[in-house]
């Protein structure tokens, strides 16, 4: 893909065996920098994103040309601050910012995989992010730091690598995804699937797009990522450009005028078969199935710092299922603290400017940064 | 700092692994990082309070020792720290438990409701008293079961609750605050 030649990437030679039995190698995994790493090479922070995330955390955005995901959090001087910190932050595969992904050409067929990509889990991602840390020769990272989806990759990333991080920061996430959540993926990916254009799957070799799909998929999503009283207090019932209601199905209300353009936006920078893909690994994603529903067993050889974070508004990924992690890790007496931030931003909180997110994030990693020099 | 802080820090063995119960903000905590002990964590039930943690970089964990003192497994600290908390619990001794099951020795410390300026006040006065340690009026205390140091001992004897040290070269009478470490 033309749009894509100008970002960095490695190609993974090693074989993959993913979960789903298949096994991959050479494929692309893109990835971007921010800070320097230093020359004991004990300063690198791995930065896992969320569903529809990307590598590009921060700065501007080369493809999209908008702010990074993360630029309320990352960058010099901020709560992960790029002059102190060297930061990796990849594009998961199965994602469509450059990495190995279902829009990537099937050297068998010549045509885009669509629906015949394998299937993948989160732990199939983390495993191909590992790789980065011996293009980098980083022996072990001062951090693995992610929100939601990201938070579930640092959760598998610290099990599956139990010496590789000295600390970790899972952000709004949990240990295992609940029944709301695959009901609310499932209403997403339902929806993409309805819509004519998708084609099976098939549809970019059929030159068509499940636009319509996607953002509906999008504007069902967003509204999982807000909070009723965030709603209430942007929104209410504030009319959209009009002084009446107009007795149609326009969108007289503002909150629907903002969730439609929510869709719009996102069908230009997103993959419809991405995000098929993404939210399948997330409904996958137990920790605990490996270890006999024992969650803590996950973490038992693990030497990590750990800091949880949660927010009072968040009913996606609530206080209770980051506690549960908390909980686990007590239990083997590893080194974890616990915070539940005050906010009415809802999920979206670990992306907003919330100061005491920020703040605690800062003061987290800088004081865990003192032990290590 | 508060200077039974102080007392309190002096009974705890350096390097040793510590839980620091309604840690508040970390003030004690801190005192301990940096002089005794840097195993050690919090468990805080104030939100601002947690935050005054974080700042000072201490590991603390936001939740509610009447709940979340379960998750720690037996005997998993040399010394739990409990300070100026129990009387406000809602279920003391149930916290006094859990204190003894996860760590090895807990140091806990009270408020002592028999000392002379308590007896005194309420002798005289006839209103609730009202000291340095005891701030609050009684619609707005959040002590819940005032004890005196005479009462703790009498409760620990009663459970087989070994106390290994008291500050009583100052008794019940004279002493503002009891501080005792206990083991099971």
């Amino acid at each position: 893909m033309n749009k894509f030649n100008n970002i960095k990437k490695i190609i993974v030679k090693k074989p993959l065996k993913l979960d789903c039995g298949q096994t991959i190698n050479n494929f692309p995994l893109a990835y971007e920098t921010y800070g320097k790493l230093n020359d004991k090479k004990n300063n690198a922070i791995l930065i896992f994103h969320a569903l529809t995330g990307d590598q590009f955390a921060s700065g501007i955005n080369p493809i999209t040309e908008k702010d990074g995901w993360w630029s309320n959090a990352l960058g010099p001087g901020k709560a992960i601050d790029t002059d102190k910190y060297f930061i990796i932050a990849a594009n998961v595969i199965g994602g469509c910012m450059g990495s190995f992904g279902p829009s990537d050409i099937n050297p068998d067929t010549k045509k885009p995989y669509g629906t015949n990509f394998p299937v993948l889990t989160i732990n199939d991602m983390v495993n191909a992010q590992y790789n980065l840390l011996e293009h980098f020769k980083i022996e072990k990272l001062f951090s693995v730091i992610g929100g939601s989806m990201g938070g579930m990759q640092v959760l598998q990333f610290v099990s599956n690598f139990p010496n590789k991080a000295f600390t970790a920061i899972p952000i709004a996430c949990t240990a295992s995804h609940s029944a709301q959540n695959i009901a609310l993926n499932e209403l997403g990916r339902q929806s993409i699937m309805a819509d004519r254009n998708w084609e099976d799957g098939f549809y970019e070799e059929k030159k068509k797009q499940p636009d319509k799909g996607l953002a509906v998929a999008r504007m069902a999503a967003h509204i999982t990522y807000l909070s009723k009283a965030g709603l209430q207090e942007k929104f209410g019932r504030k009319l959209q450009e009009r002084d009446d209601l107009k007795f149609s199905f326009d969108a007289d209300f503002q909150i629907e005028s903002y969730l439609r353009y929510q869709g719009s936006v996102f069908v230009d920078r997103f993959d419809a078969n991405s995000y098929l893909y993404i939210t399948r690994a997330m409904d996958y994603f137990d920790l605990t199935k490996r270890f006999d529903g024992n969650l803590s067993k996950a973490f038992e050889n693990s030497d990590t710092r750990f800091f949880i974070i949660s927010f009072t508004s968040d009913w996606l990924y609530p206080t209770s299922e980051n506690r549960e992690i908390v909980i686990a890790l007590n239990a083997i007496g590893k080194n974890v603290g616990f915070v539940e931030i005050s906010s009415d931003k809802g999920h979206d909180s670990f992306l907003l400017d919330v100061p005491d997110f920020l703040n605690t994030v800062k003061n987290f990693l800088n004081t865990s940064y003192k032990k290590i020099k | 700092m508060k200077k039974e802080f102080y007392s309190i820090a002096k009974l705890l063995e350096k390097n040793s692994k510590i839980l620091d119960v309604g840690c508040g903000t970390g003030e004690l905590m801190k005192y301990i990082t940096e002089n005794i002990s840097n195993d050690i964590r919090g468990i805080e039930l104030s939100k601002s309070n947690v935050q005054k943690c974080v700042e000072k970089g201490l590991t603390v964990i936001e939740g509610d020792a009447e709940k979340d003192l379960k998750q720690f497994p037996d005997s998993s600290f040399e010394f739990v720290i409990l300070s100026q908390t129990l009387q406000a619990f809602l279920d003391p001794e149930n916290v006094l438990n859990e204190l003894l099951r996860i760590g090895k020795k807990a140091v806990v410390s009270i408020p002592n409701f028999g000392h002379w300026k308590v007896r005194l006040h309420l002798l005289l006065k006839g209103t609730m008293p009202i000291t340095e340690n005891l701030p609050n009026e009684w619609y707005n205390t959040p002590n819940l079961h005032m004890c005196s140091i005479k009462d703790f001992e009498n409760y620990c004897k009663k459970r087989d609750i070994k106390i290994n040290l008291k500050n009583l070269k100052i008794k019940n009478f004279f002493s503002e605050l009891g501080i005792f470490i206990i083991q099971k």
